[in-house]
């Protein structure tokens, strides 16, 4: 499929809310430095999806993370081996200042010092004024700046981002897509989930269409973004 | 003298003598305030280990006093020359959390985890028990004796997280507290058998008085006031200023977001308890001179630490420790001057407080996860 090494292997996942499965037997497979992103209608399963990726979500099925199965091995084990999670309900210690969540984003790095806050700052200048306010005070596109900015902190192979761009203004969401390019850029994969799926493609190398827990289309970004069907569905006529 | 529930330092009760009471006399009000501090200071210790076990684990602590219970007991077996029950808990507690963490890590097919469970549980409960029964028959100094009691009491605190409450995490509320009452009861049925129904004081650690502006405090009470006093200080850095420390923090301020940066719940839940028995047990050596504690003492006293932690709504860590201090210094007062009422005006002082906490505070759902 791709010439790049994988990075990120999902085999025939399944993951079931009681009886409801959300995820029904979902293959995809995200090459190293590429953005991969996961497109949908609310409900098709997107979330789900990634929860169980990152060991949220209890699942069935195989996940293989730079080689290595992952089976038996924690959420806390796989920030610690290079995943991180950035949810969309984005999950911030509110009540701590910009900085405080920044630092402890570089927690499972305790031991190699105080992790790359220039570098995020860098990245998002913004966090840089707010440093002493409370997580909880941020504007929501601040939130997501910062929620990105604490999973960096880790120093992540592997960033799994879902629906980075829901309830913000458009251009703080042409701003966060243009730093996820960026990352790409820098050596970061990415698996993207968006609802907003013309600007996910934009800047994706590759695509998935979820619906109903399945995945209906695959194929490189661009052609996805000009094939009818998803035209039809989930990019419509305008703008 | 004193019943052995009654935990009053030294505030004399004259009521029974018929003699005029005014508890703002000048020269009685200083002497009750001193009293009061002293035994606030503790009770603030201990509604600061209930916050941060509640905050980081949902778990409302009940047997924290019983921590009390067993620093004083153990440290008062050790005097003796005995080898405190305290040993024989640990090691049984050892014993399951080892079996508990042998077992988990075979089921992750972790063969070396398992290995190394088991080596280091055995090594450690080898390693205890032939230094406190040392110890113990040598008669140690008191300084040994004070470190020894608290290497007995202080694991207590995660193993009993291992063994009761971590396989009880993602349980609701209710349930924990059921966990927590239960496990008073047995930790104090315990206490019964371990140290017997009598009460015990432990030598001083510092003996006269020092003059302070008019008034005469006895050095041990300044030793409680001071070394709370540190160890508060000692734990707002550690939550200020260390990222351990911030790590407990945000785990009690969001359970999701401290997993996706690497933080284990169960980590913080067992470093959370450990917190607990240090501040328990160094409670316990504290007043330990001043009251005889005796294998039930311990629940009244975490009952008054949980007034002050209620005060701060079990959220926050300053009003509880102001509340707890405001417990010691009523309850110094109302011994004086109504001694046979002490406890029923302290308990009573939860009311308009749930009262005023339930008009003025929004009402928070259970932590959705």
């Amino acid at each position: 499929m791709t010439a790049v090494s994988p990075l990120l292997e999902v085999h025939d996942l399944h993951v079931s809310y009681g009886r409801v499965e959300a995820v029904q037997g979902v293959s995809l497979s995200v090459g190293a430095g590429q953005i991969v992103s996961v497109i949908g209608a609310n409900g098709a399963g997107k979330s789900t999806l990634l929860g169980a990726i990152m060991g949220a979500l209890p699942s069935r099925g195989r996940v293989e993370y730079a080689g290595r199965t992952l089976a038996h091995t924690p959420l806390e084990s796989r920030v610690a081996a290079g995943m991180t999670l950035v949810p969309e309900r984005r999950e911030l210690f509110s009540s701590m200042t910009v900085e405080d969540n920044l630092r402890l984003g570089a927690y499972t790095r305790r031991r190699e010092g105080a992790g790359d806050l220039g570098g995020v700052f860098t990245r998002f200048p913004r966090l840089e004024e707010r440093r002493k306010q409370l997580a909880g005070t941020l504007s929501g596109g601040e939130q997501q700046m910062l929620a990105i900015g604490r999973a960096l902190m880790a120093r992540p192979k592997l960033l799994l981002l879902d629906e980075p761009s829901l309830g913000l203004a458009p251009l703080i969401v042409r701003e966060i897509l243009r730093i996820v390019a960026e990352l790409r850029d820098a050596g970061v994969t990415v698996l993207l989930v968006e609802q907003n799926a013309r600007a996910a493609l934009a800047i994706s190398d590759f695509g998935y269409v979820l619906e109903g827990g399945q995945v209906r289309l695959s194929g490189p970004a661009a052609d996805l973004a000009h094939d009818p069907a998803v035209v039809a569905s989930y990019l419509g006529t305008g703008k | 003298m004193l019943g052995p529930v009654a935990f009053s330092l030294s505030a004399p009760s004259l009521a029974s003598k018929g003699l005029a009471l005014n508890i703002f006399d000048p020269a009685i009000f200083p002497i009750l305030t001193a009293d009061g501090l002293t035994n606030g200071a503790v009770y603030a210790l201990l509604s600061l280990a209930l916050v941060l076990v509640f905050a980081v684990t949902r778990v409302i602590f009940v047997p924290q006093g019983e921590f009390v219970m067993f620093g004083t007991l153990t440290l008062a077996s050790l005097q003796l020359g005995r080898v405190p029950g305290t040993l024989t808990l640990l090691l049984v507690l050892l014993a399951i959390s080892t079996v508990l963490n042998v077992v988990e890590a075979l089921r992750r097919g972790d063969g070396r985890a398992a290995g190394l469970a088991a080596g280091s549980g055995v090594a450690l409960g080898a390693g205890v028990w032939a230094l406190t029964t040392t110890l113990a028959a040598a008669k140690a100094p008191l300084l040994v004796q004070v470190l020894l009691t608290l290497l007995l009491v202080v694991p207590l605190g995660p193993l009993l997280y291992r063994v009761v409450f971590q396989p009880l995490r993602n349980a609701s509320v209710l349930v924990l507290l059921i966990a927590s009452v239960a496990l008073h009861l047995v930790l104090v049925g315990l206490g019964l058998v371990f140290f017997g129904p009598e009460g015990s004081r432990t030598p001083a650690f510092a003996e006269g008085n020092t003059a302070l502006g008019g008034v005469t405090l006895s050095n041990q009470s300044l030793l409680v006031i001071l070394v709370s006093a540190v160890l508060m200080l000692a734990l707002y850095y550690f939550f200020d200023r260390t990222l351990t420390g911030k790590a407990l923090r945000a785990t009690a301020v969001n359970r999701m977001g401290a997993r996706l940066v690497g933080i284990r719940p169960t980590a913080a839940g067992s470093l959370a308890f450990t917190v607990a028995a240090l501040i328990g047990a160094l409670s316990g050596l504290l007043i330990g001179p001043s009251i005889a504690v005796s294998y039930d003492t311990g629940f009244l006293i975490g009952l008054k630490g949980f007034v002050g932690a209620i005060i701060g709504g079990l959220v926050s860590y300053p009003v509880a420790a102001l509340g707890a201090l405001l417990v010691g210094l009523i309850e110094s007062y109302a011994s004086f001057s109504l001694s046979q009422w002490k406890e029923v005006i302290v308990f009573t002082l939860i009311l308009p407080v749930l009262l005023w906490r339930s008009l003025s505070s929004k009402h928070h759902d259970e932590e959705d996860e």
